[in-house]
């Protein structure tokens, strides 16, 4: 439990306790846990004397929080405008079908956390898939699945999360 | 680079340093640029930049040559590019291996690398120069300009090509009103969307009561299809900053923030850098280049919410809330952030400000049409030959743009229409692609200029899709805060996705016009309002695949499953047997040397056959 106070104190310090600032804090401490844990949230409304609904009232409004913890690797597929004319709808298909994963969701044997997401802004490159940070171009459903098929159990996740400060 | 120990402390400072930064850095040096925009960088021209960088320490100390990475060159199509000094020859489509020969040939032996060089497809003539590439020629790069030319991690880049210069020459000679009169001449109006004369948005936020003043920068790029703020903010950080300055100098604002969207790591990276690099030097912080005026930046991260895009939500999520828009009865400029008066711009509108003040309002507004002046950047993607990043001087026409920059349709197919202004726009079709690009313009054609994307669709394109897309998009990304845009969106996609599936009903079509007038009227804030124009526009312009889809349980674009056959081509079909293999129902039959048949009985549409043949012999039909 100190450990876990510690983490939030830590947090709450980098930006002077100013509850305006609840975004970054909830950014940081998802950067550094890999998801929001409910006892970490429950510190962090408590030291902020912010209403617990208020947090989780943020968390689900924003696609960015979690609530669970993610896969070993982090598999974004572009869903914008470009993508999706150049098929990125079957690639998902493909993909869900294939893992037996929903997008948003991670793979039961937490290979990956899977998402579909809006833009990634690399429209020259449709359709495009980015795995732990690296963009993968035109891809198909085929390459897609082989891309998936060779990420390793193993090997931790990058922490695609940059060290989070704010300036 | 060249080590500046003290901070800038009055504003001829910074043109002592740009001197001596381009009498260090003089014309006969040389130089790389390898691009790292996020394009480039996908193809791996990061690994490009290193190799430079050996050769450059392998070559020894006799010539003196730089490697340096550049922001986004546009033509992302023919990535990674490289750039060599003297002489801006333009490598495009560059690979590892390729290395070593422009670095001994170009850069060590002034020769020219052919195979490299753009190739014209239609005279086959080789480019040396960009400005010789179609892409380029009709360009007008302002706020782009120094992208491909500077290292954006690099503050002294910056200013040898004049940066800070602008805010130099405000602090010294102009007061706040003289600003904002020259912004006003210069008839800058809002790029994130709306075209809201700039001007009078700083004068009103000026005239505000209350002393606390911010002034916010727009990053929150949501539209799907758009990259234009995310090239800036990587590729030139330094230019948002100092339109800021000017902004908040003209406001009378000491506070600013800079609100990114989450996706967007590289450009948080490059900002935080460039704000860091600005405090050093003074530019900002307090009593900024001797003057009395101080303003200091802070950048927030996105939670991953299109609806932030909205002012007044992007101010709810900076005050630390759920981003759900409030009614604008009282303006921002008025009480925004915090409940102070606020002026918000997007990425790009800031970007101008300084080129405004360095050419003059008058010389600025020369450019472009009555009311609409400057030049405008798009995102041109989809289904043409050319995509990329392109800067357009206001008034050129969609046809000049999709034919002489994006070299027309890709594989020979047919143009059907131009989506322009992200989900609150529309698609505008072939007759109308004289039209100029213009905010008033566009407006006028059902669709708006919005922060400019523009994706080019083809014959294949089928538009009540790209309708229900854009519905499926809203519907997901709607805050749900008022009934119209959290009802109306699912009702509105809820009819699209019947209509695609073959289940459409004589009537859906004034069904979703009605629902499109209610949310137009009656829906909280811009992203319900705006919501059912690609609907709209494709009503308009394409009903007769509305009706296609909805009477005859046809897809003319052949792309809606279900609502079209395959069949296979007799004479085209050369009996080889791999459709027959490959077809996961076993539904086409046939023998050798006679050509195969689907049965559609057993057909489920799946369309394996259709890609797998080598002959084009399965047909959509």
């Amino acid at each position: 439990m100190t450990e876990d106070n510690k983490i939030i104190e830590q947090i709450i310090d980098r930006y002077d306790a100013e509850a305006g600032m609840l975004i970054p804090m909830m950014q940081d401490l998802q950067a550094e846990c890999g998801y929001l844990k409910a006892e970490y949230v429950r510190s962090l409304s408590k030291e902020l004397g912010i209403p617990l609904s208020r947090l989780y009232a943020v968390a689900t409004f924003y696609s960015s929080f979690r609530l669970a913890p993610k896969g070993a690797h982090d598999v974004s597929l572009c869903m914008g405008t470009v993508c999706y004319l150049k098929g990125s709808g079957s690639i998902s298909e493909a993909i869900c079908k294939e893992f037996m994963v929903e997008p948003g969701g991670t793979t039961r044997d937490r290979l990956f956390s899977f998402q579909a997401v809006n833009c990634v802004g690399a429209c020259a490159l449709a359709p495009v898939m980015v795995v732990d940070g690296k963009y993968y171009d035109g891809v198909t459903p085929e390459s897609a699945l082989e891309i998936l098929h060779n990420l390793s159990p193993e090997e931790a996740a990058e922490t695609t999360a940059k060290e989070a400060q704010s300036d | 680079m060249i080590s500046v120990s003290t901070k800038f402390t009055n504003s001829a400072d910074i043109e002592t340093l740009a001197q001596k930064l381009r009498i260090e850095g003089g014309p006969a040096a040389k130089s790389v640029r390898v691009c790292i925009g996020t394009g480039c960088a996908a193809k791996g021209s990061r690994r490009l930049y290193e190799l430079f960088c050996e050769a450059v320490e392998q070559s020894g100390q006799d010539v003196k040559v730089e490697a340096k990475c550049v922001g986004c060159h546009g033509f992302c199509e023919r990535g990674p590019i490289v750039v060599v000094e003297p002489g801006q020859i333009f490598y495009q489509q560059v690979e590892e291996p390729d290395v070593a020969e422009i670095f001994r040939e170009t850069v060590m032996g002034g020769r020219v690398v052919e195979r490299l060089l753009y190739e014209d497809p239609n005279t086959g003539k080789k480019a040396e120069k960009a400005d010789e590439i179609d892409f380029y020629k009709v360009q007008e790069r302002i706020v782009l300009g120094n992208n491909g030319l500077i290292d954006p991690t690099k503050i002294t880049d910056y200013i040898a090509e004049g940066g800070y210069k602008a805010l130099a020459k405000v602090l010294s000679s102009m007061t706040p009103d003289e600003v904002i009169s020259e912004v006003e001449v210069a008839g800058l109006r809002g790029r994130g969307g709306g075209g809201f004369p700039t001007a009078r948005k700083w004068r009103s936020c000026r005239e505000a009561k209350g002393s606390t003043k911010y002034v916010i920068c727009n990053g929150d790029e949501g539209d799907p299809g758009a990259f234009m703020d995310r090239s800036i903010m990587e590729g030139n950080p330094h230019s948002v900053i100092e339109g800021m300055l000017i902004g908040a100098y003209a406001i009378g604002s000491n506070q600013g923030y800079i609100y990114v969207r989450n996706e967007y790591p590289l450009a948080v990276e490059h900002l935080r850098m460039a704000i860091s690099q600005a405090r050093e030097f003074g530019l900002l912080g307090k009593n900024i280049l001797g003057s009395s005026f101080s303003f200091d930046i802070r950048i927030n991260r996105g939670g991953g919410a299109f609806v932030c895009g909205e002012s007044t939500a992007l101010m709810a999520s900076l005050e630390g809330r759920s981003g759900e828009p409030r009614a604008k009865y009282v303006h921002t400029v008025e009480s925004g952030l915090l409940e102070k008066p606020t002026n918000l711009n997007n990425v790009e509108t800031w970007a101008n400000v300084p080129a405004i003040i360095n050419r003059g309002g008058k010389s600025f507004a020369e450019i472009g049409t009555e009311k609409s002046k400057g030049t405008k950047v798009f995102s041109l993607v989809g289904k043409v030959v050319n995509t990329g990043l392109v800067e357009v001087p206001m008034g050129i026409t969609l046809r000049q743009i999709i034919d002489q920059i994006g070299g027309g349709v890709r594989d020979g197919k047919s143009f059907k229409a131009v989506q322009t202004g992200g989900p609150s726009g529309g698609c505008i079709p072939a007759e109308h692609l004289d039209a100029r690009v213009d905010f008033d313009e566009l407006t006028k054609l059902g669709s708006m200029m919005g922060s400019g994307g523009m994706i080019v669709m083809d014959e294949d394109t089928c538009m009540v899709n790209v309708a229900k897309y854009f519905t499926n998009f809203l519907k997901e990304e709607s805050c749900g805060k008022c009934t119209p845009c959290r009802e109306g969106l699912a009702q509105m996609f809820y009819i699209l996705d019947r209509i695609t599936d073959g289940e459409g009903q004589v009537g859906d079509v004034e069904r979703l016009e009605g629902l499109a007038e209610l949310l137009d009227g009656t829906a909280l804030c811009a992203l319900g309002k705006t919501a059912a124009n690609p609907i709209i526009s494709t009503i308009r312009y394409f009903r007769d695949e509305y009706d296609a889809h909805i009477k005859e349980k046809h897809c003319p674009a052949k792309e809606c499953r279900g609502l079209f056959r395959y069949e296979i081509d007799s004479e085209a079909c050369k009996a080889c047997g791999i459709c027959m293999k490959n077809c996961p129902v076993d539904a086409i039959t046939g023998e050798k040397k006679v050509p195969h048949v689907i049965d559609q009985e057993k057909c489920t549409l799946c369309g394996t056959c259709w890609e797998k043949c080598p002959f084009a012999a399965v047909l959509k039909v």
